[in-house]
């Protein structure tokens, strides 16, 4: 065959874009291989793929989409984490002449992937996977606003994830760093697809991010039950408002920036070049006026999080609910006034520098003012040291150091010493892990028991919270070390031998870590095993205060057989005080929206385009924007997307709880 | 929906809803919608900040005043104002529950925006005809991001009221179509809205710069 031939056919995919001269590629493609054909056949031979399809890929059940989006986040956290160790172990050998293990070209795909995939695939699944599954229970909704649009946003969402994880194995990811500034991340000094994988990676799945936010806005403001003011929604309600307020603000702006890095690599347009009159700096503004507001969409869920496990633990109303509004609020306007402080050294001056150092002082005003009241909650409460409390906790020490080496950053002149430095690592870090990792494993081991009717093991959390608390501070104090001496992120090997005791630190460090998250994974393993030891059927086992707690574990399919009206913020601690007896009586059919694939079918449509685009199969492309454009039209036909519940099958639902609720007494 | 949430006569405290109706279908649509657009406005928000900053940074090529012809966009102009307040009426034969003329209005919308259209790539193909092609300058990358953006938003619209005219015929001005049609309404008056920007900054204060 002729090379135009293959090149029409393949683009620039040759059999040389697999790496098969990497072993250690070879490698985790064959581990990965056999994984993914065990679990196939074991998933063909219980014949579970028409179930799962039926009841799970097609469902536009909010609590379903809720749990596949953790699902998600747990599978690429196993990814991003795996990339860590490879660097952690790569910087405590690289000294003294050795190189590592590791060469930059693989080295440098791997600071990026990680980067890339802990906030884009993981942090952004786990928190909005919990979003989607508490909100519209929190506030008596039988669904989203848009049940269709949130099942296609999740598939978006894991389109991206797979153009990510194909460049493992086909090609190559960026070697930019995970924000692929230009112009290292133009055509010139990045010709292969390894940029190309990230653009389209995150076109895709922001798509879905952007989609997922209008939806949960809508069904926040107008799907509220009757009685529940703006000032008596659950806080972690409110701060999902204001996260899904700045992903609506927020990702178009990375649309844009990422549509205008493709142009200039695609078609030759000068944005972001160096000569012609592109400015690269336009770039790194653009991207961090995203990038900003991005570390407070993961944070701000967290936070409620936190608020709601405190007070249940504690037995307590929330101390300054008014308060605790206000500052998500403040710092949700904030978010965007601070966006130059990831580089005062870019040189616009001594005011300009002033006025973004100060406004990021000022968020910590906000952010104290909830941490004090988070303190007063607990101040005098009954306090359960239970698994999310303990999460609580851990992030209420961890999250005050990190945001104090923040306030640090904050100041240019100290910034100029420690811009791009280990320091810098060690306090994002910090405030991630601190912030939003342990945010999203209180939540999960919160809400888990919600979800699937049992609790998670006590056990093994505990194991996985310590090996996971001490596992980070070994990390990360380190960095903080190293940073203050001068090292630079992102570096491969090492001339001065006496840095490297700090290095092994952090790697042993990052060791425990790993084995926090194998003891998580075994705790979801133990707690499966145990479930009928470790079942809850009151539907409330944390003796809780929001309405989330009202209904049965697992919820069924409608929510709330009736919908809840509300009087107190803590609405259901409100009805158990006041004697609320739940109605054995008059139940209704119960109107709800039907499943479809046109969600899962249009996402991958999508993947294949990137897919296309990536390589330069042009066909591909534009076959599958056609077939994507026939499909989503196609689904506007389709005028019937409800159905009722019928009455009988609400009585049985509704019996069946009640007996289980006489059995617990 | 108005409901009692205080207690009712007898001082029992009302817990849940026992007739309820589920929310009209569409009940969100309208905020939805809107949302959305707000995002759509946030990226030629960013688009016209990045002409902004490099709108005049011609790399010794040629300049607004060597390429823009204002005659012929103000001509383009009309035809998308022109398509704006045609589609008014049919948004008003559309309260009349008139069919026939819901159509024919949108079909005349339809071909105001077509027109619109081929003028910018009449426009386009001079330009680069002339060698003033995206790749010349930051400015012209620029230009034609900003302005092909809002084109090709133009076309899907145009794509959209296809669609619409289609469905309207094969079911007639029910309520989902109603709603519909209001969605595509409120896009193009904000694409009209955008042009206005777009004509002002890009097109006349170019001229001036």
């Amino acid at each position: 065959m002729s090379p135009d031939f293959l090149k029409l056919i393949f683009g620039r995919l040759t059999i040389e874009s697999l790496p098969l001269h990497e072993p250690i590629v070879v490698g985790t493609f064959a581990v990965v291989a056999t994984g993914g054909l065990v679990m196939f056949a074991g998933l063909t031979y219980f014949r579970l793929w028409s179930y799962l399809w039926r009841e799970w890929f097609t469902s536009v059940d909010h609590k379903r989409i809720g749990i596949m989006y953790m699902i998600l986040g747990i599978v690429m956290l196993l990814r991003g984490f795996a990339d860590a160790l490879m660097m952690r172990l790569q910087q405590a050998l690289a000294f003294g002449g050795s190189e590592g293990y590791l060469n930059s070209h693989h080295y440098d795909q791997v600071f990026t992937a990680h980067g890339v995939i802990m906030i884009f695939f993981v942090a952004m699944p786990l928190v909005t996977g919990l979003m989607n599954f508490v909100v519209p229970l929190q506030i008596g909704a039988r669904d989203v606003s848009f049940p269709f649009l949130n099942n296609f946003s999740f598939w978006m969402t894991v389109g991206g994830a797979v153009l990510v994880m194909a460049s493992l194995f086909i090609g190559e990811f960026a070697r930019t760093g995970w924000l692929a500034y230009p112009p290292l991340s133009n055509i010139g000094y990045s010709p292969d697809v390894g940029v190309d994988y990230y653009i389209w990676g995150l076109q895709v799945a922001g798509v879905g991010t952007t989609l997922s936010g209008i939806n949960l806005i809508c069904t926040i403001v107008k799907l509220r039950c009757p009685g529940m003011t703006m000032m008596k929604m659950p806080v972690f309600t409110w701060t999902s408002l204001c996260t899904n307020v700045l992903i609506v603000a927020s990702f178009p702006v990375l649309t844009v920036v990422l549509a205008l890095l493709s142009l200039d690599r695609y078609v030759g347009t000068n944005f972001f070049t160096n000569d012609f009159g592109g400015s690269p700096m336009m770039y790194v503004n653009l991207i961090w006026i995203w990038g900003h507001p991005e570390v407070y969409i993961l944070v701000l869920p967290a936070f409620g999080i936190f608020s709601e496990v405190t007070s249940t633990f504690s037995g307590k109303r929330l101390f300054g609910y008014t308060s605790m509004v206000y500052a998500t609020v403040v710092i949700t306007i904030l978010s965007y006034l601070v966006w130059l402080h990831h580089f005062f050294t870019m040189g616009s001056g001594a005011s300009v520098n002033s006025f973004f150092g100060i406004t990021t002082m000022i968020i910590s005003i906000p952010t104290g003012a909830k941490m004090f009241n988070w303190l007063f909650t607990m101040y005098r409460g009954r306090i359960r040291y239970e698994l999310p409390m303990l999460w609580t906790i851990a992030f209420m020490l961890t999250f005050v150091l990190g945001g104090m080496t923040g306030v640090l950053l904050a100041v240019p002149p100290a910034d100029f010493v420690l811009h791009n430095s280990l320091f810098l690592i060690a306090h994002f870090h910090n405030v991630i892990i601190g912030g939003v990792v342990f945010g999203a494993f209180a939540g999960i081991n919160y809400w888990f028991p919600k979800a699937f009717g049992f609790k998670l093991d006590p056990f093994w959390g505990k194991l996985s919270f310590w090996f996971w608390v001490t596992g980070f501070y070994l990390a990360f104090m380190p960095l903080y070390v190293l940073g203050l001496m001068g090292v630079t992120r992102r570096l491969r090997v090492f001339d001065d031998p006496s840095l490297q005791i700090w290095f092994v630190i952090a790697g042993i460090g990052a060791f425990l870590v790993f084995l926090g998250i194998l003891s998580m994974l075994m705790q979801f393993a133990v707690s499966f095993l145990r479930r009928e030891q470790l079942k809850d059927v009151t539907g409330d086992p944390w003796d809780a205060r929001t309405l989330e707690w009202a209904t049965s574990s697992p919820p069924p399919d409608y929510n709330f057989a009736f919908t809840p009206v509300v009087h107190d913020n803590d609405a259901w601690w409100d009805m158990k005080r006041r004697g609320y007896l739940r109605p054995l009586t008059g139940f209704k059919p119960i109107h709800m929206p039907s499943s479809t694939g046109t969600g899962i079918i249009l996402a991958g449509f999508a993947t294949a385009m990137g897919f296309g685009l990536i390589w330069y199969i042009w066909w591909l492309a534009a076959a599958s924007f056609i077939a994507m454009l026939a499909v989503g039209i196609g689904h506007t036909f389709n005028y019937h997307r409800d159905f009722d519940i019928s009455a009988d099958d609400v009585i049985r639902a509704e019996d069946a709880r009640t007996k289980l609720l006489a059995g617990a007494k | 929906m108005t409901v009692a949430v205080n207690p009712t006569q007898t001082g029992e405290p009302v817990f849940y809803l026992a007739d309820e109706h589920p929310h009209p279908e569409g009940y969100s649509t309208s905020l939805g919608f809107w949302i959305y657009l707000m995002s759509d406005c946030l990226i030629f928000a960013i688009l016209f900040a990045t002409f902004g900053v490099l709108g005049g940074n011609y790399a010794a090529g040629p300049a607004p005043k060597d390429l823009f012809e204002l005659p012929l966009v103000a001509v383009n102009t009309s035809m998308l104002l022109l398509s704006s307040i045609t589609y008014g009426f049919a948004m008003l034969t559309m309260q009349q529950n008139k069919i026939a003329q819901t159509q024919m209005w949108l079909a005349i919308t339809g071909l105001f925006g077509l027109a619109f259209i081929g003028i910018e790539l009449s426009e386009f193909a001079h330009m680069i005809h002339e060698g003033a092609t995206p790749q010349r300058s930051a400015f012209l990358s620029a230009f034609f991001t900003l302005v092909g953006t809002h084109g090709l938003h133009v076309s899907c619209g145009l794509i959209w009221l296809v669609t619409l005219m289609v469905q309207v015929q094969k079911f007639g001005l029910i309520e989902a179509n109603r709603r519909r049609l209001m969605c595509l309404s409120m896009f193009w008056h904000f694409l009209d809205v955008v042009w206005i920007g777009v004509f002002t900054f890009v097109y006349l204060l170019g001229v001036l710069r």
